[in-house]
C-alpha cells in the first residue's frame, strides 16, 4: 500500500530567512519575525555556524565509534543541526528544555558535555548528565519512549505558571519551557494529551516539532494527512511552519514564541521542516525505504552549507573556516578519546537510586548480590593461594 | 474542626479527606490532580471541600486523560511539587500505565538520585460495590512488579488518615490503593500519632493455629473469618499487610513460625499476583516451620464478572475458612 496522497492544502509558505543558496530574504511570511532576526550580530551568525559544525563532527565521530563496536547504538543528528541550533539559541538561560533523543546540538548549545550522550549510547548510564546541575543549562535527560517527554514538559510549564514566573513583565526572570519531538511522536497519544493540557492551562511553552520526514521507515504521510503544524490549531495552540534547515528562521521564530510564552501568552507549536540525512539509528538501513534522489534533494538544502555561503557573502574569511575545521576535528577526537576511556559502571548502579529512601526488599537483594559477587573474589583468591 | 478531637469515629472516605487536607496545609507544594476532584469533590467525594478551601492551583480538575494526569504530574514533580493524582477507578489506570511504569517508576534511577519524584497516585480499587465493568478490579500486581514504585493499601479509617500523609511525605512515587468498599464503614481515627510506619505490616488479630494475611478490603473478610473460626475452636492470627512494595515479610515469618500454617487472601486474580509472591517467599524462608503448604485464596483468573456474580468471584469468609480447614488437615 502506497502512502496516502496529502490533502490539497492552502498553507502559507514556511518561514524562511536564508535560502538554500544562503541568500537573505525578507517577505510577508517572515516579516513578523524580522525584529528577532535583527537582534543578531556577526558574532551570533558565526556562533550558530560554529555550533552546527561542531555537532556535525561530533555526530560523525560517534557514528564511527558505533561502527567500531565502541557504542551500542548511535542516533545521528546529521541534517537537523539548523533547526536545533537556531531554536536552542532562542532559549534564555532560565528556560527549561525537554529533548527527545536526537537533540545533540541543543545539548551543545545548552552547555552539556556531549560525552554524556556517547556514554548513554555506550551503555554505561541511563542519563549522561545531571539536569539539576546549573552548568547543564536546564537541559533535561533524553527520553526514549516516543512523545513521553511532551507531558513532562507541559507539567513543568504548569509549575512555572503556578510559581508565578510567567508574565511578570521581567524578561530576565520570566521562564518558559521548550519540548522537542518528531513527526512520528505526533501520532502518540501523549503528544495530543500534552496539547490538551497546555492549551487548557495556557502553559508558557513552545512545542518544537522537527519533522524530519521519516519515523524510522515510515514516511510522514502515514502519520498525518494534513501538515503537522495544523495539529496545533485544532487544539487552540498558535502554530507555524518553518524551514527547519534555516538556522536563522529557527532562531527568530522560536525567539518570538518563547517571548510570547514567557509573557503569559500561552503555548505555541513550531513545525520545522527538516530531514534526517543519516539513518534513524545505526541499526537502520534507509536504503530500503527511500531513494537517493530524495536524499540528494535535501543534501542540497543542508543547513551548514547555506550558513557558510551566508557568512562568506558577509565577508567572513577563509581563516575562520580553517580554524573551525581544526577546532571541530580536535573536539571530535577528544570525544573519541574520552569515550574509549569510559569504564563500565560499578555494579552498585543496579541497585542505587531505584528508590530515594530505603526499600527493604531491594536492599536485601543488594546485600545478597554483594555477598554473591564477593564469593567469587574469595574463591579466586583462595585458588591463587592453592597455587 | 475534626482534628480538635483526639479520637473520632469516622468513615475512611472522611479520614482520607482529612489526611489530604492536612497534607495540603502542611506543605504548599502538595497539589491534588484528577478528574472531577474539584467542584464535585471526586466521584467518591474523597476531595470534598478541598477545592473550595485551597483553590484552583492546589486542587486541579484536570482534562479527562490519565496519561496526561500522570505525565504532567511528573513534570510538576521536576519543578518541586508533590502531586497527588486521583485515578477515578481501578480499571481506568491503564491509559496512564506507560507514564507510571516507564517514566515515573524509572526516573529516580535515570536521574541517578539528583531528582526525586514524590508523586502519589490514589487508586480506588476492588469489588463489593456492584458496579459495572472496569470499576471493581484489583490491578495492584502490575505496580508491585514495577521497580521504583512503592505500593500501600490501608484497611481502616485510621490508616487512611495517616498513610495518605506518609505517602505524600515519601520522596518516592507511591501507589496508594484505596479499598473502595471500605470507604463508608466507620472506625476510630486517632489524630495524635500514627500506629506504624508506611511500610509495616501489622497483626490485626492474634491467634495460634493458622496465620491469614491480606490487604485492603480483604482484611475485614479475614477478621470475619477469624471470628467464625473462633466459634469452632480454631484460633486465627490475622495480618494486615498495609504495604505491598516493599512487602514486610518479618511479621508474617514471625507469625508462621508460631502457627506453622499460612493462608494468603486477595481479591486480585491469582496468577503472578502479590499473594503468589508472598506464598513463594514464605515457602523459601519458613520451610521448616510450615506444617502445610501455603494456600492462596484469590479472585479467579478471569475478568471481573458482571456485578451479580461478584460474591461468587470475590473471596469471602467461607472461602477463607475452606482454605483454613485444608491447611489444618495436614
Amino acid at each position: 500500500m502506497s502512502p496516502a496522497t496529502p490533502v490539497p492544502q492552502s498553507d502559507p509558505a514556511p518561514v524562511q530567512f536564508l535560502t538554500p543558496a544562503g541568500e537573505l530574504v525578507e517577505d510577508a511570511a517572515n516579516e513578523e519575525y524580522l525584529p528577532y532576526l535583527n537582534t543578531l550580530d556577526e558574532a551570533d551568525y558565526q556562533r550558530f555556524h560554529h555550533d552546527m559544525v561542531m555537532t556535525r563532527y561530533f555526530d560523525e565521530a560517534c557514528t564511527n565509534l558505533q561502527r567500531q563496536g565502541q557504542l551500542g547504538l548511535w542516533v545521528p543528528s546529521h541534517g537537523q543541526e539548523g533547526a536545533q541550533v537556531g531554536s536552542a539559541h532562542a532559549a534564555k538561560p532560565q528556560d527549561h528544555i525537554f529533548p527527545s533523543y536526537r537533540e545533540h546540538a541543543v545539548g551543545l548549545v545548552r552547555g552539556i558535555d556531549l560525552l554524556g550522550i556517547a556514554a548513554l549510547l555506550r551503555g554505561v548510564t541511563h542519563s549522561g548528565w545531571d539536569p539539576n546541575d546549573p552548568k547543564n543549562g536546564n537541559f533535561r535527560l533524553y527520553t526514549l519512549v516516543i512523545g513521553s517527554q511532551a507531558l513532562h514538559a507541559t507539567g513543568y510549564a504548569m509549575g512555572q505558571q503556578f510559581d508565578g514566573v510567567v508574565g511578570t513583565g521581567s524578561p530576565e526572570t520570566d521562564e518558559a519551557t521548550m519540548v522537542y519531538f518528531g513527526d512520528g511522536a505526533t501520532s502518540q497519544g501523549d503528544v495530543s494529551e500534552a496539547f490538551v493540557f497546555a492549551a487548557s492551562y495556557q502553559t508558557p511553552q513552545v512545542f518544537f516539532l522537527q519533522n524530519n520526514q521519516w519515523a524510522i521507515s515510515v514516511p510522514v504521510s502515514r502519520q498525518s494527512r494534513t501538515p503537522l503544524y495544523r495539529r496545533g490549531t485544532g487544539f487552540g495552540i498558535p502554530s507555524v511552519q518553518i524551514d527547519g534547515n534555516d538556522v536563522l528562521a529557527g532562531f527568530a521564530v522560536t525567539a518570538k514564541h518563547l517571548d510570547d510564552a514567557r509573557a503569559g501568552r500561552g503555548p505555541s507549536l513550531i513545525e520545522a521542516l527538516t530531514y534526517r540525512i543519516g539513518a534513524h539509528t545505526t541499526s537502520d538501513d534507509p536504503t530500503k525505504y527511500r531513494g537517493d534522489s530524495e536524499v540528494a534533494g535535501w543534501v542540497a538544502r543542508d543547513p551548514i552549507t547555506r550558513m557558510e555561503a551566508f557568512l562568506r557573502s558577509r565577508g567572513v574569511g577563509e581563516r575562520y573556516f580553517t580554524d573551525l575545521t581544526t577546532e571541530a576535528t580536535d573536539f571530535a577526537a577528544d570525544i573519541r578519546r574520552r569515550t574509549l576511556a569510559l569504564d563500565n559502571p560499578p555494579t552498585d548502579v543496579i541497585f542505587d537510586y531505584v528508590y530515594s529512601e530505603p526499600h527493604a526488599v531491594l536492599d536485601a537483594q543488594a546485600e545478597w548480590f554483594a555477598r554473591y559477587e564477593n564469593s567469587f573474589e574469595d574463591s579466586a583468591e583462595s585458588g591463587q593461594g592453592n597455587n | 474542626m475534626a482534628q480538635n478531637d483526639d479520637i473520632q469515629n469516622i468513615p475512611m472516605a472522611r479520614a482520607i479527606n482529612l489526611g489530604l487536607r492536612q497534607a495540603l496545609l502542611d506543605n504548599e507544594k502538595v497539589i491534588l490532580m484528577g478528574e472531577d476532584i474539584g467542584t464535585l469533590g471526586g466521584v467518591f467525594r474523597i476531595t470534598e471541600g478541598l477545592h473550595a478551601e485551597f483553590g484552583d492551583k492546589r486542587v486541579l480538575d484536570t482534562p479527562l486523560a490519565e496519561s496526561g494526569i500522570i505525565g504532567t504530574a511528573i513534570g510538576l514533580a521536576m519543578r518541586g511539587y508533590r502531586p497527588v493524582c486521583e485515578i477515578q477507578f481501578d480499571g481506568f489506570i491503564f491509559p496512564g500505565f506507560d507514564q507510571i511504569t516507564s517514566q515515573l517508576a524509572k526516573l529516580t534511577n535515570r536521574y541517578l538520585g539528583s531528582q526525586t519524584f514524590p508523586v502519589v497516585i490514589r487508586v480506588p480499587y476492588g469489588g463489593h460495590i456492584g458496579a459495572v465493568e472496569h470499576h471493581q478490579e484489583s490491578p495492584e500486581a502490575y505496580f508491585a512488579h514495577s521497580a521504583g514504585l512503592r505500593l500501600v493499601s490501608p484497611s481502616t479509617p485510621n490508616d487512611g488518615y495517616w498513610m495518605i500523609q506518609e505517602a505524600i511525605a515519601s520522596n518516592d512515587p507511591v501507589m496508594f490503593f484505596e479499598p473502595k468498599s471500605r470507604y463508608w464503614p466507620k472506625g476510630e481515627v486517632d489524630f495524635r500519632v500514627p500506629v506504624a510506619g508506611l511500610h509495616t505490616s501489622l497483626v490485626a488479630r492474634t491467634g495460634t493455629d493458622v496465620t491469614v494475611v491480606g490487604h485492603g478490603a480483604m482484611v475485614s473478610v479475614l477478621m470475619q473469618a477469624a471470628a467464625l473460626a473462633e466459634e469452632e475452636g480454631t484460633s486465627i492470627e490475622v495480618i494486615d499487610l498495609r504495604t505491598l512494595s516493599p512487602l514486610d515479610y518479618d511479621p508474617i515469618l514471625e507469625s508462621v513460625r508460631k502457627t506453622g500454617r499460612l493462608v494468603v487472601a486477595q481479591e486480585a486474580p491469582e496468577n503472578a499476583s502479590v499473594g503468589s509472591q508472598i506464598a513463594a517467599t514464605i515457602g523459601e524462608r519458613a520451610f521448616y516451620s510450615l506444617e502445610a503448604p501455603v494456600l492462596r485464596v484469590s479472585g479467579y483468573d478471569a475478568p471481573f464478572p458482571p456485578a451479580k456474580l461478584e460474591s461468587q468471584y470475590l473471596p469471602d469468609a467461607d472461602r477463607v475458612l475452606e482454605a483454613v480447614d485444608r491447611v489444618l488437615s495436614y
